[in-house]
């Protein structure tokens, strides 16, 4: 009884090591995508626009977001937490995020705005 | 007795108290709360980097020609290799935390104690990294001319290779010293001056014929604007107004101040997490030594410092993104 339990842990975790490592190489995958593609930067993902922002830019913030979500779930092992525990982090922090940078940005563009069409000149 | 004892009438629901409804233990709980927190304030400082980049997006500088050197191969143009070694060594040291932290589910306690050294090994190599980048950033490579309206333009030649001011300099034979507090009258100082002051600049780009201005503003092709030798000698005469070279808060040789303001402070608040993370991991690393959650029996306190490493790495995915990618 007592081997089979210890046996049941083991292979438990070879299983989580096994993940752990399964990680790791999303991750190096996912950077060394993200290096390439700044080195290189393709023309045809840095002229097309969405948003006013070149493709480019939204697969690096795009990438970004997986890695940011493998850290979390996986390294953090936020996979394994209560739904209420890990909502309550994560739900708050996602909102409030964009929400914050929504906002800021916009108020960028208009800034962006207001010094070139203005009557002021800007020479900074 | 039972006057000493507080009885709430909720015993035994699943908020009044005695349980974890949460599932986790008051410290992790907490631990995460404060991560919460944390990034917060790192999105803040983001946010705001985003809205200044907006502001000044068509002068910002390009992060490939700001970052592109590697230690030990000086002077060679090596865009985003070193940001990438970075990166990739938080990565590995977020791996090795988490191989401790499994371990010490397991009471592994050999695991646990080469897994964490590995990590502190990663943590001092990325902080020497920082200091490397710091310094170059903050030393400059190649110098900048500042214009009257503080606009920061470069030196090229016509083929496109990027000009050293002090290469190009003409000394004039005038030698002036940096005022200084201690030195002149009514205690009045002056920044510290350039190695080549704008004159000697001024009188180099004039006798070389091969030398052009480059603009900080874009053209619709998303390059540079590169003037021509006529434009560029009007531009050196009319606008041309001090040296600038290296970095500090007021101005620095890559374009707008806020650009290296906002450098120094994500990176530089990113560095001092990276630092106390170290200093948590040292001290529950000789705790693993010691023996100290043996005897507790469990490894949760690496848990707690390893979530907080993870959340390091977690930021500079963020910090790598947003200053050397996009």
């Amino acid at each position: 009884m007592a081997d089979t339990i210890a046996q049941h842990k083991n292979e438990k975790r070879k299983k989580q090591v096994k993940r752990i490592w399964f990680v790791f190489w999303v991750m190096a995958v996912v950077t060394a995508i993200e290096v390439l593609l700044g080195i290189y930067r393709p023309e045809s993902l840095t002229i097309h626009k969405l948003w006013n922002m070149s493709l480019l830019n939204w697969i690096f913030v795009g990438l970004t977001v997986v890695k940011a979500y493998y850290i979390t779930w996986a390294f953090m092992h936020m996979e394994d937490e209560h739904t209420g525990f890990r909502r309550t982090i994560t739900w708050t922090i996602t909102f409030y995020v964009c929400y914050i940078m929504f906002v800021f940005l916009v108020e960028g563009d208009y800034l962006y705005e207001v010094m070139h069409n203005d009557i002021m000149i800007w020479d900074f | 007795m039972d006057a000493s004892v507080a009885k709430t009438g909720t015993e035994g629901n699943i908020w009044g108290g005695g349980q974890r409804p949460m599932g986790a233990s008051y410290g992790k709980l907490m631990m995460w709360i404060f991560l919460a927190s944390d990034s917060l304030t790192f999105s803040g400082f983001l946010a705001a980097y985003g809205m200044q980049r907006f502001k000044f997006l068509d002068i910002w500088p390009i992060a490939d020609e700001v970052f592109n050197e590697v230690p030990f191969l000086e002077g060679v143009d090596l865009p985003m290799i070193f940001p990438a070694f970075m990166t990739f060594l938080l990565i590995f040291s977020s791996v090795t935390m988490v191989l401790a932290v499994n371990a010490g589910k397991y009471m592994d306690r050999k695991k646990v104690t080469l897994y964490m050294s590995l990590t502190i090994l990663g943590g001092f190599i990325f902080l020497g990294s920082q200091a490397f980048e710091w310094a170059g950033f903050i030393k400059g490579h190649h110098g900048a001319v500042q214009t009257h309206g503080g606009k920061i333009v470069q030196v090229f030649n016509t083929d496109g290779e990027r000009i050293t001011l002090r290469d190009i300099a003409l000394p004039m034979g005038v030698e002036r010293e940096t005022l200084e507090r201690h030195k002149g009258t009514w205690f009045s100082e002056e920044r510290p001056l350039p190695t080549v002051s704008i004159e000697e600049v001024k009188a180099g780009f004039q006798a070389d014929e091969s030398l052009l201005i480059r603009l900080p503003n874009y053209d619709e092709n998303d390059q540079k604007i590169m003037l021509s030798r006529e434009e560029s000698l009007t531009f050196m005469n009319n606008e041309a107004a001090d040296v600038v070279e290296g970095a500090n808060l007021k101005r620095n040789e890559y374009g707008p101040p806020l650009f290296a303001n906002f450098f120094f402070f994500i990176t530089g608040f990113h560095g001092f997490h990276v630092s106390i993370g170290l200093l948590l991991l040292i001290v529950t690393f000789t705790n693993v030594l010691l023996g100290t959650y043996e005897r507790r029996g469990s490894y949760e306190m690496v848990e707690k410092v390893g979530l907080y490493w993870h959340f390091v790495d977690l930021v500079w995915v963020f910090v790598f993104t947003f200053f050397y990618l996009v």
